[in-house]
């Protein structure tokens, strides 16, 4: 049990600085890994009765060497045995280094360890588990637990990721920047997926918004000129500033609109407003600096009437230039709505209700009925809200819904 | 997405199935590739509908009958959970679900999550 919540916390950011070194050293991504977790749950059960070593990072390489020594050594004699001719593989490519070996620190193991981890080849799913384990140094079981899935599916489903991963090796350099969007991507899901949970019965799901944000700072931390980074930190910390006010005791949600903005992280919101600031200054703008730059605009509005509509339209209106999808013309007709009234929005709304990717989506028909009851129109509301109500498939997304429609009887 | 995909069978069905031993290694293959992918959360097959007990409170008091509440031709036999990245991905495993002239139903499990609006 992982009980001290300091070793926790230091465990979790040693888990890449561990296996970095020993991936580059091995190349067997599947192996070291494995090596590192069982490394990582020796610490967690010794450190807390022995003490912190007095040079953590190196303890946990060294025991995650002998791991792998102990385990080629298996791997040389079944050889031996089967094959005297396949063992005549040169002794260093197998054998760990001596326990105290000096493995030199990469700077961007973490860095090296994400891209390893957002390939490609791995599907979404795959990805977001693999960086948990490898780069967040939670075990198979917390990943699960966050997730909802028994804990033999999502072993299955890491080893199946990190087998894929041993196939493809290590990163080229030039491949590295390509490949940043989908780590980020990758951390805004895992983000998402945290906070969305609502407060209670889904606790350790949120620990994944908390997880997500270290992860991103030590990104930002190796890539401190990248705009996109810093958008990103930017939206999780200002979408995070909400997290006490979006939902009530009963876990039930609580729209922006009505939400108390006393109970916003402060601090969040400053840290954020700062970030997005000074890289919409000083890079290249990009998707997560504009959705940065729109949570802050609410972020920034004392009350809900306060809000400057206008600048949300003109910046949705970029952010759909930039990256365009449904989702983001959905958001935009609602800004339009707000700034301009609910027919204008309405209108915008018609066009996309022939698009097949979003004519079904709830969030188009709860946007609908929240417009028309701007609007006044209490029938099409009630029917609309019951219609986004029955199409969800979110427990707490139904509930409002349906709270919403009971509202206008 | 979760899904539950609700097996149907009708009088006969199974022992017919059973009978066959293609039918039952197919659905044995597919629970295999569901394992092997990650996909397969859980799943059970039901009693045959007589060893059903159907209870109902009225004015507090149970009252327990023998079968189900709804007689029908089909009835549910068994489930499977999974969890896929795509609904179409979801319609291709019960499509290849061996299960004759009976149909599946495949629906999607409700999550805790939700987005403020």
């Amino acid at each position: 049990m992982r009980t001290d919540r300091r070793i926790e916390d230091l465990l979790r950011q040693l888990a890449p600085q561990a296996l970095g070194p020993l991936v580059r050293r091995h190349g067997r991504f599947d192996a070291c890994e494995d090596a590192v977790q069982e490394a990582l749950l020796a610490a967690a059960q010794q450190w807390p009765d022995e003490g912190v070593p007095l040079n953590p990072r190196a303890w946990l390489i060294t025991v995650a060497s002998r791991r792998l020594t102990d385990e080629a050594r298996a791997e040389q004699a079944r050889r031996a045995r089967e094959d005297v001719v396949a063992a005549r593989v040169p002794a260093d490519e197998h054998v760990a280094p001596a326990a105290d070996a000096d493995l030199p620190a990469g700077e961007d193991d973490t860095l090296t360890l994400l891209f390893l981890c957002c390939q490609p080849e791995l599907s979404g799913p795959s990805q977001v588990a693999l960086t948990l384990r490898a780069v967040g140094g939670l075990t198979t079981a917390e990943i699960a637990a966050a997730f909802l899935v028994p804990e033999a599916t999502m072993g299955q489903r890491i080893s199946r990721a990190k087998q894929r991963i041993k196939a493809t090796g290590i990163l080229p350099d030039e491949e590295r920047a390509e490949r940043l969007p989908a780590v980020l991507h990758v951390l805004y899901l895992i983000f998402s997926e945290g906070y969305t949970a609502s407060s209670g019965a889904d606790l350790q799901r949120a620990e994944l918004t908390t997880e997500a944000i270290r992860l991103t700072r030590e990104v930002r931390r190796l890539l401190p000129d990248d705009g996109e980074v810093a958008g990103l930190l930017a939206l999780m910390l200002l979408t995070d500033s909400r997290r006490a006010a979006r939902t009530d005791p009963s876990g039930a949600l609580i729209p922006l609109a009505d939400q108390d903005r006393e109970r916003w992280n402060r601090e969040s919101i400053d840290e954020g407003v700062a970030l997005v600031t000074a890289a919409l200054k000083a890079s290249p703008l990009g998707p997560y600096q504009v959705q940065a730059a729109i949570a802050a605009v609410h972020a920034e509005a004392p009350r809900s009437e306060d809000t400057d509509w206008p600048q949300i339209v003109a910046l949705y209106g970029l952010l759909e230039r930039l990256s365009p999808s449904p989702m983001v013309a959905l958001n935009r007709a609602v800004a339009v709505a707000m700034a301009q009234g609910p027919e204008a929005g309405l209108e915008l709304l018609a066009e996309l209700g022939d698009d097949d990717r979003i004519a079904e989506h709830h969030r188009l028909a709860a946007v609908r009925a929240h417009l028309h009851e701007m609007a006044g129109d209490t029938d099409a509301a009630k029917a609309g809200y019951r219609d986004a109500a029955r199409r969800t498939t979110s427990l707490p997304e139904r509930t409002y819904l349906d709270a919403r429609a009971a509202r206008l009887d | 997405m979760k899904y539950m995909l609700m097996i149907y069978e009708h009088a006969g069905s199974r022992e017919a199935a059973l009978a066959d031993g293609r039918v039952m290694a197919e659905a044995q293959a597919i629970m295999d590739e569901l394992q092997q992918t990650g996909e397969m959360l859980g799943g059970q097959a039901l009693a045959d509908p007589s060893q059903t007990l159907t209870v109902q409170v009225a004015d507090g008091v149970p009252a327990v009958t023998d079968g189900p509440f709804i007689e029908s031709k089909e009835y549910l036999g068994g489930y499977v959970i999974i969890e896929t990245e795509t609904p179409e991905r979801a319609v291709e495993i019960a499509a290849r679900w061996p299960t004759g002239e009976t149909p599946m139903e495949l629906r999607p499990i409700m999550d805790g999550t939700g987005e403020e609006m």
